[in-house]
């Protein structure tokens, strides 16, 4: 229900939402579990597990039980914090984990029988009979397993990736933070202030302190107005920092529009990554339960969340509250309910010497030892001294403590250290460099201490920073000390809960221990305590001191479990936003694309670039018929295309030729000006690394091009080799792959249609290249061939790429040519042997693709030595062969060779397919492959063999030149 | 005999804005990658001297009139603006960039703001200054990143990426006008 005058929220701006189809209404700044308590709607979910009723328990991120999903139209997200989701005007949540509805929910069932589904329950009964597994236990177990449900569909909100700097970081606004920002702020600091909540204030704000002397929500909003005036501070709300990493870099995940009705390019979430030169967690603390019988019904919730719906959201979550706690902070929500007019009906204090309280009973003393109610809390018992007595009641708050909130500083490996006298684990200095972790965060629980310890934080990372710190004075506030008597469990007859999220109970962990998994790691694995989607905030130190009481440890020397990053939930969407479909990868696109469009070419994708596949014509009905005719074509007439996505590597200096020399396995150092050869590149490791040809162009300038597929890479093992072994050398190279656009003209007419378009005529022997002019633009022509063919590759600045292109098949067109595709220039290759990354794929020597011989002798080069090494070369490797057969059955790539008469297993392969064509020239199925002893196998016939395509065909070996073998067609 | 029509990387796209924020496609421009070689600082300070130009400081800008020199790698920077000078070709690698990449301008206050959505450098006003150059990815690609004036940034990408780079800018445009007017 909802107190009057009391709480944050906005009631001049009432809001509409949905809760499991039901129209209920809030007010702005409610979250949803917020307006539903005002509603007094108590049940918001079903237990993973038992699918048990749930209500509320806490009142921020780290909440198990009333987790919602939320429907929007293009997206449904399960597994929201209704703690954290804020209402706005057409939300729409639905609970989740239950069927057909949440008060009535059939799995409510695994309750009945939860004897026998204890921890460990899966890896005990599902072990026979073994043929089970897959077919009924996994499907079964899968069905009931998961929470929350999918759509199925992607989702297709927009999110948000962003980085952030600055001197210092405060991760959390309450006292510590707000103090801290101030105090590094005023100094002139660089300063984020980073909260998770859509309000800076913290437990200012939740507890309704006096700071100052004035109400604390008024010193918040000064300090916001000074600092929001400050150029030099950034306020980032609704942020979680949620994990340390390297080099004082931060992950924080904001929520920017899931407080908002969806809208047109806002983003959902966005996902910082923040580098700070320091920071202060400032993130306050978490209150823990205490593990007593039946402690999970609906109604039970954390003592300190009581004040935060009353002080914040001005609710009431019951009509008649009782306090279970065992420290004095749980009093003031007791005295915050009184005062707003609600009746406390007890305090039960679990310290015998529990001082008294105006307003209500103190039971000093005594324990909850179980609770009724089903789908709300009805009534509880409590223990003291040895009498039993009954209170009703509708709301049970309880408080068991409270664990700093230190989990970033654990992100880097560090371990908390335990603190007696709080009960409670504190963090490790210096656990994350430049890190400071401070106030409650820390283990001061007093506004006092936590005001003094945020300037002091300030202070200490304002020296780190080489900044005078400003004056800033200490506002007076309570400082309250902390006192506490440990308890983690009642005992007792019932289920006692620890992680409500998972369901996992006291005698869950006591099993654990009593079957020997009993190091806290493995405990959390063996029950799933801590696995939910609270990552265990609210059990993970009870859970422990549980398990520590069951194997006769002490908590320290049982010891805590990681605290891993994310600290809460981060959903994939923000992690990677800009990556869904074309935003994976960057799309280049060469200058003919559009003209290629144009003739109807689908284009695929060579590693980033697009390349026209084959360009139809009217009456292919498929790909091979086109790809048949411009193999045809390129054969007896001329055909052009846009092989500008190979790499291009200009190399300079005079020490260029001494350096091609040295990442090439042949020799450059003698190619004449003018003149290109072809190279084989190794890896330090002997293996083939790339081929290409590279043109001299100068005495002191080489013109290196790669494949498609390793420019990048061949440009940085130049780099590598440049930088380990010859820095000093006169060597420069940079890429100019973007700076030409470069077409192969190819087949017997390639220079009829050249000539009719080059302001000079061609004249140039086989690999010969030169400068040209075409319509007065400066380019380069080479005598190259990749087809087999006279070809001619023309190069002209990027610029003019689209308007050459255009115009070359436009004249070849005249002639009876034309453009061909990607289909077609990979069988005119196959047919003459040429190889591709499909050869060269990591695994394969010089030798194996028969070009020992280019491995020079007469220098050294990177991988020549690696290429000697024992079992590089010889009969026991396999070596690349031509495969053919005639008829109809097609070769396929990836299919296995072996010898004819021999069993087809895997120890029996001598081999494999690399490259597979149908030839229109030769008229039959060609093959590129690996053989064991392949070349002196030509002319023998294996057996081929695909499992996955079912082909298992007879094959004859042969030299990998099927056409023209003296290259007289390429000579021409 | 043909005459070769010249095509900007983006063709014929108009600028595009966004709030306070402009994008638009540079016009192309000379441009020249030097690397000297080793032991030839001197010889190259001799050619850039008359220039008006030094030879930059990792991460700085050179800049005289309609020419800058901007630093772009050890031993390396690039000329833009105007035609490369005779350089001895003992002295330093020259190489013609200017078809190699695409130049964006971006511009409009908070620019930086749009670009820190995909550039992991602090590109705020006061920590990346007037001539300043860096080599950083914008998302998947590399990019040079100059800044010449205030609130505005010069960026240059590889040219058959510049439609990916122009998608990918404009959406953080439309995310931060998106973001300004959330509480409207």
């Amino acid at each position: 229900m909802r107190i009057g005058g009391k709480g944050l929220i906005d009631r001049t701006k009432p809001v509409k939402f949905l809760f499991d189809g039901r129209a209920y209404g809030g007010y702005r700044g409610d979250t949803l579990a917020s307006a539903l308590l005002a509603n007094d709607v108590r049940l918001m979910g079903r237990s993973f597990k038992y699918h048990r009723p749930r209500g509320v328990l806490t009142a921020g991120s780290e909440e198990p039980n009333a987790l919602v999903e939320i429907i929007g139209t293009k997206n449904q997200t399960p597994n929201v914090r209704a703690t954290v989701q804020e209402v706005f005007e057409g939300l729409n949540a639905r609970s989740q984990n239950r069927w057909p509805s949440l008060r009535f929910d059939a799995l409510g069932i695994n309750d009945a029988v939860s004897p026998f589904l204890s921890a460990g329950f899966y890896y005990k009964t599902f072990m026979w009979p073994r043929a089970f597994w897959e077919r009924i236990y996994e499907p079964l177990i899968r069905r009931a397993a998961g929470l929350g449900s999918l759509s199925g569909r992607h989702d297709e909100g927009l999110y948000e990736k962003a980085y952030a700097f600055c001197d210092l970081l405060v991760i959390g606004s309450g006292p510590t933070g707000l103090m801290a920002a101030l105090t590094a702020a005023r100094s002139g600091a660089d300063v984020i202030l980073a909260d998770e909540e859509a309000r800076l204030g913290g437990r200012v704000l939740a507890d309704d302190i006096m700071v100052g002397g004035k109400p604390g929500s008024d010193w918040v909003a000064e300090v916001k107005a000074e600092l929001t005036a400050l150029p030099n501070v950034r306020i980032m709300t609704r942020t979680t920092v949620t994990g340390a990493y390297d080099h004082g870099t931060y992950g924080a995940l904001e929520r920017v529009g899931l407080h908002l009705r969806a809208r047109a390019n806002l983003p959902r979430e966005c996902f910082w990554r923040i580098v700070a030169k320091r920071a202060i967690l400032a993130s306050g603390a978490l209150e823990r339960g205490i593990a007593f019988p039946m402690n999970d019904r609906p109604g039970i919730m954390m003592a300190g969340a009581l004040r935060s719906y009353l002080n914040i959201y001005g609710v009431a979550p019951a009509k008649r509250v009782t306090i279970f706690a065992n420290n004095d902070s749980a009093r003031a929500s007791a005295r915050a309910m009184i005062k707003a007019g609600v009746t406390v009906a007890a305090i039960i204090d679990s310290r015998a010497d529990a001082p008294m309280e105006d307003g209500t009973i103190v039971h000093a003393g005594a324990q909850v030892t179980t609770t009724r109610g089903r789908l709300a809390l009805r009534e509880i018992t409590v223990r003291k001294g040895g009498e039993d007595i009954l209170i009703e009641t509708d709301c049970l708050g309880v408080s068991g403590g409270w664990n700093p909130t230190l989990h970033l500083t654990c992100h880097m490996n560090g371990r908390p250290s335990w603190c007696e006298e709080r009960a409670a684990f504190v963090p490790q200095p210096g656990a994350v460099p430049g890190l400071f972790a401070a106030g409650a965060a820390n283990g001061t629980f007093s506004t006092h201490g936590c005001l003094a310890a945020g300037h002091a934080a300030a202070l200490a990372a304002l020296s780190d920073l080489e900044l005078r710190p400003a004056s800033v004075m200490l506002p007076e506030a309570e400082d309250a000390p902390y006192r506490i008597a440990a308890l983690w469990a009642v005992a007792g007859k019932g289920r006692a809960w620890l992680d409500l999220g998972n369901d996992v109970t006291t005698k869950d962990v006591a099993l654990s221990a009593q079957e020997n998994f009993s190091s806290v790691e493995h405990m959390k694995r063996y029950t799933t305590q801590g696995m939910a989607p609270d990552q265990g905030k609210s059990s993970n130190v009870a859970a422990l001191a549980v398990l520590a009481d069951a194997t006769g440890r002490s908590i320290p020397e049982t010891g805590t479990t990681t605290y891993r990053p994310p600290f809460v939930p981060v959903s994939i969407a923000a992690l990677g936003a800009g990556g869904r479909g074309t935003g994976f990868a960057p799309q280049r696109f060469l200058t003919s694309d559009q003209a290629s469009r144009d003739r109807g070419a689908p284009m695929i994708e060579a590693g980033l670039w697009y390349r026209p596949s084959y360009f139809p014509k009217p009456g292919e009905a498929t790909w091979r018929e086109s790809c048949d005719r411009e193999v045809m074509m390129v054969r007896e007439t001329v055909g052009v295309a846009d092989v500008s996505t190979l790499g291009k590597i200009d190399i300079q200096g005079a020490d260029a030729a001494r350096f091609l020399d040295f990442v090439y396995s042949n020799m450059f150092s003698t190619l004449p000006v003018g003149r290109v050869r072809y190279g084989l590149m190794l890896r330090e490791d002997g293996f083939v690394l790339d081929d290409g040809t590279t043109a001299r162009l100068g005495e002191q300038r080489y013109l290196m091009t790669t494949t498609t597929a390793a420019a990048g890479l061949v440009m940085r093992h130049l780099d590598f080799v440049h930088q380990a072994f010859c820095a000093d050398w006169q060597v420069r190279f940079i890429s100019v792959t973007e700076a030409w656009a470069q077409f192969a003209v190819a087949g017997p007419q390639a220079r009829v249609l050249l000539n009719s378009m080059l302001d000079e005529p061609v004249d140039l022997p086989f690999m010969g290249c030169a400068p040209l002019r075409i319509g007065g633009v400066e380019g380069r022509i080479f005598r190259i061939s990749f087809s087999g063919e006279e070809g001619y590759e023309v190069a002209v600045p990027t610029r003019y790429g689209e308007a050459l292109f255009r115009d070359l098949v436009a004249r070849a067109e005249t002639i009876g040519g034309g453009p061909y595709g990607m289909e077609a220039l990979n069988v005119l290759r196959i047919e003459k042997g040429f190889i591709t990354h499909a050869e060269i794929h990591g695994r394969v020597t010089a030798f194996d693709i028969g070009m020992n011989k280019m491995i020079s002798a007469k220098k050294d080069c990177i991988g020549k030595a690696g290429a000697l090494r024992p079992g590089l070369v010889g009969p026991e490797r396999e070596q690349m062969v031509g495969l053919r057969v005639s008829g109809d059955k097609g070769l396929v790539a990836g299919a296995h060779l072996f010898t004819h008469g021999d069993a087809i297993s895997r120890v029996a392969s001598q081999g494999y397919v690399t490259s597979v064509c149908w030839s229109p020239m030769l008229n039959q199925w060609l093959g590129l492959g690996f053989l064991k002893n392949g070349r002196a196998r030509h002319g023998e016939k294996v057996r081929l063999v695909d499992h996955m395509r079912d082909v298992d065909l007879i094959c004859e070996v042969c030299d990998p030149v099927f056409h023209d073998p003296n290259g007289e067609k390429l000579r021409a | 005999m043909p005459e070769l029509i010249a095509k900007s990387p983006l063709g014929t796209r108009s600028p595009l804005t966004i709030g306070l924020l402009r994008l638009s496609e540079a016009p192309i421009m000379p441009m020249t990658s030097i690397a000297v070689f080793p032991g030839h600082d001197k010889a190259i300070a001799k050619v850039l001297k008359p220039m008006g130009l030094a030879f930059p400081a990792p991460n700085m800008i050179s800049q005289k009139g309609e020419a800058f020199l901007a630093w772009t790698g050890r031993d390396q920077a690039f000329l833009l603006g105007v035609a490369a000078p005779m350089i001895p070709a003992s002295a330093a690698a020259v190489t013609d960039q200017s078809d190699a990449w695409a130049g964006l301008i971006f511009e409009g206050p908070g620019a930086h703001d749009a670009l820190m959505r995909w550039v992991p450098i602090d590109l705020r006003p006061e920590r990346f200054a007037i001539g300043s150059a860096i080599r950083a990815p914008i998302y998947h690609m590399q990019a040079i990143i100059l800044r010449l004036t205030a609130n505005r940034f010069d960026l240059l990408v590889f040219r058959s990426m510049a439609r990916t780079a122009w998608h990918e800018i404009e959406l953080a445009m439309m995310t931060i006008e998106a973001r300004s007017q959330r509480s409207k």
